[in-house]
């Protein structure tokens, strides 16, 4: 019980200091605005081959891979929070408390999750003016699997933080991962126009499936095999970014 | 309060080199007292405050704290005692009171619970005036209130004060020392690192030094004094000091002797029979001198006797 309660007190604070400087949240959600509002509408054509016959097949096919990019990068970006809130001697008040160590972490983590989701949310409400429609169902189950990319992504850049331990080194790194690992997962456009080779490359990248499995569940396609397949990915590197995490928070933060 | 022996930490620095930040530390802090744990930069003071507060896992050694055992249960110490940081922690976006109410939910204190203590504790430490304001908006003092008024929100029984007056101006200072005093009235037992001898001298019932990682002096601060017997006399000589110092090293009288700024620092046993000594041999050997101070030793001259340094310069 005692991490579980840890966990949410961590969230609750720093849930808190969303509220308090709301700014971050809009800060975050521009750029995929801008893509939703300024390059979303070259689609419809540039999609045709997939069978995109009118914007809310393109909306479909679009904005799945705008949410994924959006939890992917900003997950992956959150672990400057972490290095600054070291910095600043909080997380080491919170160390000399009996609080688990575990909570420490998770509730972090799941309070970045909880903001992206809101922007994810927005995002969809934001694409439905424009011709999106979608089911609630298979939508819910989409949020999941963005909230386990989003998770992971976050546990693996405080990971990395706390590995490299200087912000100036940690921006050009993510940005380095990170670029590769968007286009690889086709979320601009799918890789299904891609040639064989970079298909071949993509397979290697989980987020590829996971893509995928957003997609067909943005499509309504519960059973399409996608869906399993990019929902089991996620939960084991979910899983394992989260202990790796953990594990170098309590050895490494001294 | 808090006893340790042999307590023992090194790091592995770089190229597989280790460094041995504290190599054995004894202490014996009683309970009630203010305890006030010195040392340079580098000799080991701040890991093994960091150790005490179970920051960071020893290397061998015991320690117990409030009855705790420090490498046993790190848990139960964590519970007993409090910690505040030389920066704090607050969060500039936060008001006092939210700290607080959170601070006290960390120990697992209930909503309700919390509540009060965060009034009592904004009460106590004069802060309900500011509590829902951010901490962004308060004064150096302020901040240094709340950040002990976190540190004691479940009533710990030890409270460690890093460097607690670091940047307060003097009345913000004098300000702190009566917190520090009333909370050893309520029966509890503060250790306290600080830069400032006049603090310690002033503020702590017993000190400690610590250099080298090792304890080189503890006891009472007027002990301590003591123990570096007899006076200090400072002569200011003009031009070179060498040839001075050679010529008073050898005096009966004078037990150590160090070249200051512009002169000599001499310690001696007793200055109405030595300083008839100094000036004779001083005009006897033609050297010309200004000023002569004497001054009973201080908690600097302490410091300086064991560990060779300024605090100042180390």
């Amino acid at each position: 019980m005692k991490p579980f309660r840890d966990t949410w007190l961590v969230f609750q604070r720093q849930m808190l200091l969303v509220r308090r400087t709301p700014i971050r949240l809009v800060i975050g959600i521009t750029q995929p605005i801008a893509y939703l509002l300024l390059f979303a509408p070259l689609l419809k054509p540039a999609l045709a081959p997939m069978g995109a016959t009118s914007y809310a097949d393109a909306y479909r096919i679009y904005v799945p891979g705008l949410l994924v990019v959006l939890v992917l990068l900003s997950g992956l970006f959150t672990g400057f929070g972490l290095l600054a809130e070291l910095r600043a001697g909080i997380i080491e008040r919170s160390r000399v408390t009996p609080m688990s160590r575990f909570a420490l972490l998770l509730g972090r983590a799941l309070s970045e999750v909880a903001t992206l989701m809101g922007q994810a949310v927005l995002i969809t409400l934001l694409a439905i003016p424009f011709g999106l429609t979608v089911s609630i169902g298979p939508l819910l189950l989409a949020y999941l699997m963005l909230a386990l990319m989003g998770l992971m992504a976050s546990a693996l850049s405080y990971a990395v933080a706390l590995v490299i331990r200087s912000p100036a080194a940690l921006g050009p790194l993510m940005n380095t991962v990170s670029q590769p690992l968007a286009l690889l997962s086709g979320v601009l456009l799918p890789l299904a126009l891609a040639p064989h080779w970079l298909v071949s490359i993509a397979r290697w990248n989980p987020f590829y499936w996971a893509t995928n499995g957003t997609r067909a569940l943005f499509a309504g396609h519960v059973d399409d095999p996608s869906v399993w397949q990019g929902m089991l990915v996620i939960i084991v590197l979910t899983v394992l970014a989260v202990l790796w995490s953990t594990r170098l928070f309590a050895q490494r933060v001294r | 309060m808090i006893k340790t022996s042999g307590l023992r930490k090194s790091f592995t620095v770089k190229k597989g080199a280790t460094v041995d930040a504290v190599r054995g530390v004894d202490l014996d802090v009683t309970e009630g007292e203010i305890f006030g744990f010195l040392g340079p930069n580098g000799a080991g003071k701040t890991t093994t405050l960091r150790m005490l507060s179970t920051l960071l896992v020893p290397d061998g050694g015991e320690a117990t704290i409030a009855g705790a055992d420090l490498r046993g249960d790190p848990g139960q110490v964590r519970m007993r005692i409090g910690y505040v940081a030389q920066g704090g922690g607050t969060t500039d976006e936060v008001t006092a009171r939210e700290e607080l109410v959170l601070q006290a939910r960390m120990y697992g204190i209930g909503k309700t619970e919390a509540r009060e203590r965060a009034n009592t504790a904004l009460d106590a430490f004069q802060l309900t005036e500011y509590a829902d304001r951010p901490c962004a908006t308060y004064s150096g003092g302020q901040r240094r209130r709340l950040d002990i008024a976190l540190g004691v929100i479940h009533h710990p029984r030890v409270l460690f004060l890093d460097e607690p007056t670091v940047g307060l101006d003097p009345q913000s200072r004098a300000h702190m020392w009566d917190e520090v005093r009333r909370l050893r009235a309520d029966g509890m037992t503060v250790f306290i690192t600080t830069h400032y001898l006049e603090e310690a001298d002033a503020l702590c019932d017993r000190i400690a030094i610590i250099d080298h990682g090792t304890i080189v002096a503890e006891g009472t601060p007027d002990d301590l004094k003591r123990e570096i017997s007899g006076d200090v006399v400072t002569v200011g000589i003009e031009g070179s000091t060498q040839h001075a110092a050679d010529l008073l090293r050898d005096k009966d009288d004078v037990q150590r002797l160090e070249t200051i700024d512009g002169g000599l620092r001499l310690y001696v046993d007793d200055s109405s029979t030595a300083i008839p000594q100094i000036l004779r041999a001083l005009d006897g050997a033609g050297i010309e001198f200004g000023k002569l101070e004497l001054h009973r030793p201080s908690l600097d001259d302490v410091f300086l006797t064991k560990t060779g340094r300024q605090m100042r310069e180390s």
